[in-house]
Formats: structure tokens, sequence, C-alpha cells
């Protein structure tokens, strides 16, 4: 009998008189050991499906459905006192998001030792001797002297570390993750990804293992079950998924990768923003006089050259300055080093005197829900930036100019009366872009613009912003983590460490025949998701 | 939870390219998140009628004058048609020799009934008003506990007397200076919420700019700021209130005036916590970058967004504004004498515990005013609580 059955299973949220289904007749079965995956993209009701496992849904939820059978009990009667005691204990569970999953006034020991104290009883001394172990389990490395750490003290991927700990901390039979590795960094997702892989092996648990990216489901599960839209359209055994797909979603899924390659850089193309020696310094201030004992040196000293109709691809991970270098670009905040836009020199200029300029500089966000005013329309969003540049122009001639500009980024033109929420990320991040293009740019500055987006609406944005480049010959600086998408779209690439260039050169020499270990630990953590040596990427 | 919900698309409508909604045909049609807003307020059935019964008796409060008032709304002199409730006519008009005109003077009142006729308010006084044919010493008795004999002791022509009516009898008796509780009372609350919403609208703007600017600006501008509001929440308000008020002569504006010195700092706070989250946003920053101006991005981006948290405070605002000034009248530092107010009217009540129809008018109509106000303010504050699911 499989560990977990799940029948016919259907999730509805009501909203005043809104029903709105978020799975339907879902159907799976997970035996002991296994690893099944859940892959879809965002709205296919995969995280409401694992949620409902735990029954943690929100009030607004309700199951009019279905079975949930986890070793022969069925969850969806269970009583909330025997709900508890699933939770935790045989089953745990690790989110997506390990900035917000850990309480940030409690320690790491008193965390991860609250669901031992709680399920097992475990005293004060056996709990922290059980704590430890955990700890030094899942790699956390000087674990004793983490005990006392507070979440803000750690990074990103130690923090999901310590959240697997938690999930661990029981020995569960089944393991739910939910995108545990879609916040973190390249580099940083293989090694969780390699841990987990590891643990399951030493405890034998099985897993639920939610995500979006078709890459880790071929190396983390046995079978995959494909969602879209609340329902599942296929299940079956990974490797004969990929090999011969039936469903047409399944399909589409497969094909959704930025693909192409840009043509070689041209260093003939006339230079549109260039800078020397570019730095931004943040002062560390101590003392009753703050006296500036030190610096975070974000950027330091880099030198960059966009030319016309080119893309410079900056990569790394995150807290290498990647963003911060864009926006010393963009004269958004501030910095030392000459700064050159269309021949003149703009490092020294106010930001009044930086206001004629903005309309060729333009930039697109990484996160389309938060780039968009939600309280404004999609025409206003758009025509903001030719009220300010052109307040000459009549409403209808602004009118006409956003529509065309939707138009251009196919949109359509009559959604402008509508307001950001009720589009879905694609879309936004095209208003995003419309918002820039609008304008008529020379130059514009895309910091991580598909990051937050699903592999198949990449793919489409990529396709969009290479096309906009050609006809209208723009300067691209593109900022992003995401290896495969920077080889689609840049012609050159810079790679940041900690402030500094670590190798620069053309994108397809730099793929190709990477020089330095960094480099290639970042490639090889993006396109076989493999970890590198240790000491060479963050941990 | 319901913002990863949300993040993940599930109350997100696809719309298709190529097919979508037509544009809204009015121009300023509720935004569907407006529109949820206005469904959650209407759930709350509580809020939703406290809030209307609220509404309708404030702007029946509003016309006043032509329901309870000591003057005849309309009426017809010598084949002249005359609106006294417009117009103030020197009594000279009617024979006599004053500058204006007592209708209820029974000499004045047969001079016009024999050339014309006129036609009464349904309650015949005004807030200042003293009943002349007063059934018995100050104050008097609600009518309905009195006989009609001893209604109408007082009139001329006794229980037969022309004016011995419903409407010059004191449905609430009068006070300890023989004026209708009923018309006091009405005169009463309009003249509290007036004050209570023009305090309320004047401290909230004061409020709404200084909370933007430090918000927006923040570093040593918010700084600054701050220590000079703490500065100005250690003065004593109270005190200072009765110091001004014994030296100056306490009138409507400049009591307002005086209170608002006080109530605008209570929405400061927030409105620079709004704007202090909301300027880190990237819409922020893409405003800039497009160019946009400091005024047009604090107007345009940032203050429709503080408006909810904002809004959602006002009616507790309006209730401190009222209770202000209700009790600054009850200690007697309030509003010019024989004004009509309910502090004066509460004043009155411990005063005369023999009448005790005179506290417990003025104890309900507070209480009734007030626990609208909450019930209709909280069901706005969860109207705007983006958390809150209807059942």
């Amino acid at each position: 009998m499989a560990l977990l059955t799940v029948r016919n299973l259907c999730i509805r949220f009501r909203q005043g008189g809104n029903v709105t289904v978020a799975a339907e007749g879902v159907s799976f079965d997970i035996e002991r050991g296994e690893t099944v995956a859940l892959v879809g993209e965002s709205g296919s009701g995969k995280s409401v499906t694992a949620l409902s496992v735990m029954r943690l849904l929100p009030t607004s939820a309700e199951i009019p459905e279905g079975q949930i059978i986890f070793n022969g009990k069925d969850l969806l009667k269970a009583k909330n006192r025997e709900l508890r005691e699933v939770r935790g204990n045989d089953i745990g569970i690790v989110f997506q998001e390990p900035m917000t999953s850990l309480n940030p006034l409690h320690t790491i020991e008193r965390q991860v030792s609250e669901t031992l104290k709680l399920h097992r009883g475990l005293g004060d001394r056996a709990a922290r001797t059980r704590t430890l172990e955990l700890l030094q389990k899942v790699g956390i490395r000087e674990a004793e002297s983490r005990l006392s750490a507070y979440p803000h003290q750690l990074s990103g991927g130690q923090r999901q570390r310590v959240m697997i700990a938690m999930a661990l901390a029981n020995e569960p039979d089944l393991f739910i993750a939910d995108e545990p590795t879609t916040a973190l960094d390249v580099t940083v997702q293989a090694q969780i990804l390699k841990l987990l892989r590891e643990l399951q092996d030493e405890t034998g648990m099985a897993m639920l293992f939610i995500t979006h990216d078709l890459g880790i489901v071929r190396r983390m599960a046995k079978r995959v079950c494909v969602m879209t839209k609340g329902r599942i359209v296929e299940q079956g055994a990974t490797e004969s998924i990929f090999k011969a797909p039936q469903h047409p979603y399944t399909r589409h899924l497969l094909a959704a990768e930025p693909k192409g390659m840009p043509p070689q850089s041209d260093a003939k193309a006339p230079i549109i923003m260039a800078a020397d020696d570019l730095r931004v310094w943040f002062p560390i201030k101590r003392g009753f006089l703050r006296r500036t004992v030190d610096h975070v040196k974000a950027v330091d000293g880099i030198d960059v050259t966009v030319r016309r109709g080119q893309t410079l691809g900056v990569v790394g991970e995150s807290g290498s300055g990647k963003t911060t270098l864009g926006l010393a670009l963009m004269r958004l905040i501030s910095s030392q080093g000459r700064i050159v836009f269309l021949g003149d020199a703009i490092d020294g200029r106010s930001f009044t005197e930086m206001r004629p300029l903005r309309n060729d500089m333009q930039i697109v966000f990484q996160d389309p829900y938060g780039s968009l005013s939600p309280r404004m329309s999609v025409g206003d969003i758009v025509g903001e930036g030719l009220r300010v540049h052109f307040p000459k122009l009549s409403a209808a001639e602004r009118d006409r100019k956003v529509a065309q500009a939707l138009d251009e980024v196919r949109l359509d033109p009559a959604t402008r009366h509508r307001y950001p929420h009720e589009f879905s990320g694609g879309q936004r991040q095209r208003i995003a872009v419309a918002r820039a293009m609008v304008l008529e740019p020379k130059f514009v500055m895309l910091d991580e613009p598909t990051s937050a987006l699903d592999m198949s609406v990449q793919a489409e944005v990529v396709d969009l912003l290479r096309d906009l480049q050609r006809r209208h010959d723009l300067a691209y600086l593109f900022i992003s983590h995401d290896l495969k998408v920077v080889r689609a779209l840049a012609n050159d690439i810079i790679v940041m460490r900690a402030g500094k260039v670590v190798e620069k050169g053309p994108a397809a020499k730099v793929f190709d025949t990477p020089e330095s270990d960094y480099t290639k630990a970042l490639i090889a953590a993006a396109f076989q998701i493999a970890t590198a040596p240790e000491g060479v990427v963050a941990e | 939870m319901d913002q990863i919900l949300e993040k993940r698309g599930f109350e997100t409508i696809e719309p298709v390219a190529g097919q979508t909604q037509p544009p809204p045909a009015r121009r300023f049609a509720l935004s569907p998140i407006n529109r949820r807003r206005l469904d959650n307020f209407k759930a709350n059935r509580r809020g939703y009628y406290s809030f209307w019964i609220f509404v309708i008796l404030f702007v029946i409060s509003l016309f006043a004058e032509l329901i309870v008032n000591d003057r005849p709304i309309v009426m017809s002199y010598k084949g002249e048609t005359l609106w006294p409730i417009f117009h103030d006519y020197p009594e000279a008009k009617f024979g006599g020799f004053l500058a204006t005109t007592d209708y209820r003077d029974s000499f004045v009142e047969d001079e016009i009934l024999s050339h014309g006729w006129m036609v009464w308010p349904p309650i015949r006084y005004s807030y200042r008003t003293v009943n002349n044919e007063i059934p018995e010493p100050a104050p008097a008795h609600p009518w309905w506990m009195l006989t009609k004999e001893q209604r109408c002791a007082h009139y001329p022509n006794g229980v037969n007397d022309r004016n011995c009516t419903l409407g010059n009898w004191n449905w609430l008796g009068t006070d300890d200076q023989g004026r209708d509780v009923v018309a006091r009372l009405v005169y009463g609350f309009r003249i509290s919420v007036e004050f209570g919403l023009i305090l309320t609208i004047v401290s909230s703007i004061i409020g709404i700019l200084a909370g933007a600017v430090q918000g927006y600006f923040g570093g040593w501008t918010d700084l600054s700021f701050q220590r000079l509001i703490e500065i100005w929440n250690a003065i004593p308000g109270l005190y200072l209130l009765l110091i001004i008020s014994s030296v100056l002569v306490p009138s409507f504006w400049l009591l307002l005036g005086l209170l608002t010195l006080f109530s605008w700092p209570a929405l400061v706070p927030l409105v620079r916590a709004e704007f202090l989250r909301g300027r880190n946003f990237e819409y922020i920053t893409a405003a800039r970058a497009l160019g946009v101006g400091n005024t047009t991005i604090i107007w345009r981006h940032l203050l429709p967004n503080a408006m909810v948290a904002t809004f959602t405070f006002l009616p507790f605002i309006l209730i401190g504004s009222i209770t202000g000034l209700t009790s600054l009248d009850f200690l007697g530092f309030g509003l010019p004498p024989g004004s009509p107010s309910l502090g004066e009217m509460l004043a009155q009540g411990k005063d005369n515990i023999h009448a005790p129809w005179l506290g417990l008018t003025g104890f309900f109509v507070m209480a009734i005013m007030l626990s609208l106000v909450i019930f209709a303010g909280e069901a706005a504050r969860d109207a705007f609580d983006p958390r809150k699911t209807l059942r």
C-alpha cells in the first residue's frame, strides 16, 4: 500500500460570491522512499495541493470532495488533535521563501528544537544535542556556534538548510518540498538539491517535490505529475515523460526554454554608455561621532562599455553588486568614477539635471508585481513617462502612443483601462517593458526581468526583448543570475563577485572556455545542476 | 498566505490578447478591489445600517431649521407670501416696534392670522427659545407625563387655547432655563457632528501632509520632525485649552483651531510608516527612473497607498473630536453660553438629578451617536482588510 494516496481531490476558494477552483480531480500516489515531482506553472494548483495534504489551507478554502490517505488514515476526516500529531512528526514541509519561513525573533536552536520538544517530549539538553546533530547533518558549518544565531545572521542557503533540519527533526515518512530552491542562487540550489538527495538515501523518506523547473525534476524525481489549471494532465516515470510527452501541455513545457544565441559582439558599434573605474562604496559608521571606519564595497572599480544594438550581460550570485552597478550607471544612486552617456559625462549631474536624459535611459525591474503601482491603470502607468518628458502632448496623442507601445509588446491596447492585478506575471512584465519602450530610449537596463516568471513565459519575454532590440537598435544592460537566459541574449558578459569583475569577454568565449573557477562553478550549477568544490562559491 | 496565493495567480484573471473586455463605459467605475471592499462593507450588516442611519440623521439635522424652529416656515400676510425662516422681518411689518419678530408672541400671531395664514414647523422651538407658557417651574416634565389641564394651565384660554397643541408641547421636557430639550438636542447633534467632521478633515490633511513629507524624505527631515512632534505631544492640551478659553471668548472656530493644534499628530505615525514602506517599492524607483518629480511621486504613487490606512482611522478620529468638544462643553469651557451643546445638556443633567430626562437624553444621544460611528468605522476597517474573507 502506498504511503500517501490522494484521490479525486477538489479544492475551491470562496471570495465574496466568486468561487475559484484551485484543484479538481487530483489523484496520485507516493510509495515509501519514492520521490514524486509535481510540476506546473504558477497558478496551476500545485502548492495548494501540497498544503492540503497537511491541511494547512487558508480559511477561505474548502475541500468539497476527495480523499487524502496517509498511512491508512484519511487526513481530511481527521480531527485537529490528530492532525497536529501528523504535522511536523510524520510529514515535514519546507517552503519556498527562506527569508520569511523562519521567525526572526527566535534563535535557530529554539526553532529547530521546538518540534522535538513538542512531538518527542525531549528535555532541553537532549533537544540541544539532537538539534546540533541535525544542523551538522544538513551541512551547516560550525553548527555549535550557529545554535544561538538569529535568522538574519544566516545566508539564504543556510536558512533553507535550517528549514530542512526542522522538517527532518522527527524523521518524517513524507517530506514535502515546496519549490525549496526557487529563491536561491543557482550555485546554492545545486548544493541544496544534493543535500536533499543524500538525506533521502540516508533516511529512506518519501518526498513530494514541487517545482516549475524541469531541469530539477529530471535530477530529483522518479515519477512526475504535470499539473495545469488545477488538474493533473499527465503522470508517469520521469524518463518516459521526458522522452515521449503525451499531453500537449507537457510538450509545451518541455519546449519552453530560452533559445537562440545572439550574434557575435560587434566592437565597431557606437558606444552608448561607458563607465571607468566605477565605485559604489557604502560607509560603515561606528562610535558616538559616527566616524566612517570602513566601506561596504558594493561596486569596486568596474569598467563597463555598452554599445548600440548590443547586450552586455552582467552575471553573478545575489549580493555580488549587479543591481547596484546598474542603478549607479542610471545615476539613481551616488557613485564615484566617470560615466559617459551618449558622449556626455553624467557623473556630476544632479537629479534635476539628469531629468532631460531620462527618456533615453530606462529600467525594467525583476518583480512585475512590485514595479507597477497597483492603483494606476495600465494606460496611466505606461503614459507617465510621456507626461514628464512630453508635457505638450495632447491626451489623445498620448493615448495613441500608449496603445502603440502596448501593441509593440503584444498586449491588446484595449487593456489599457485595466489595473495591473488583473494581469498575469508575464503580462505585467510586458507592461513594464512597454513603460520603458514608450519613450523610445537608447539604453535599457534589464534587472533580472525574467527571474520572477514561469519557464515558458521567460522564453516569450526573451524573444520579445530580442525582437525589440533588433527593431530599435537598443543597447541593453542585462542583469541576471540565470545563465540560460543570459546566454540567449548577451553579446558580451561580465561576471561579478563581491563588487569586482571576475571575468569578462564575448559571451560565446566565456561560456565555452571559462577561465576562472568561479565562472566554471556558475556554469556547472546552471546547466548541469552540479555543485562546485568547496570554497569556490558561497554557501 | 493570501499573498502567496495572490502571487501564484488565484485571483488574477488572465485576459487573452485580442479578446479582452471593452473599456468600462463610466470613467469613474469602481476598480475590482474597491468593488470587493464595498461588498465587504455591505456584508457587515451592523456597520452598513449604522452608517446609513448616521448619515440620514445628520442630513435631517442639516435641515433642522425646517423641523425645529421658533418661526413659521412660510406665511401669508396681507396677500404677501413671506419666508420667515430665510428672512428676518422687523416687527414693524406686523404693527410692532422691535427689530426682530417673535412669531410666538400672541399679539403678532393674532395680527398675522387675521390677515393671512402661517405654517409652523412640527416643533415650534429653537434651541434658545424660552417656553413662556411653561406648565411648571423649569425644568419641566415631558408633556406625556402631565395631564392636558396641567399642560395648558398657563395659556390664556387654558385647554381650549389655539396654541396649546402638539407643536408647543415639550416632548422631552425643558431644561433649567425653560428651553425645549428636543430643540437643543437636534441643534446640539448637528453642531457636534459638524465640529467633529471639520476637525477630522482639517487635522487629517495636516497630519497626512506632515507624515508624507517625513516618510518620503526620511533622514534628517524625519528625525527633526519626529522630535518636534514629541515635544508638541508633551504639551498638556487640556490645560492649555482651559487657560486660553478663560482669556479669549470661546467660539466655534476658536475651539476648532485649538483642538486642531493637538489632534493633527494622531495620523502622522501612520502615514509616515506607509510612506517609509512605500518609498522603497520598485514602482517608486521606476517612477524616479522615468524622471518623475518628488511632488508627483508623493501625490500619484504614494498617497493612494497611504489613504487606505488613513481612511480606516478616520471614524475613530471623528469620535475623538466629538467627545473632545462635548467634554469641554461639559466643563463649561466650550462653546459660548446659549449655544446648543450636548456637553452642556449633560452638565445640566448632573446639576438637576430630580429631572432625569435631561441626563438620560444627553446620555442616549451621545451613546447612540458614538456607537453608530464606531460600528460604521469597524465595518470600514474590516472592508479595507485584505485578509478578511467573506463567508
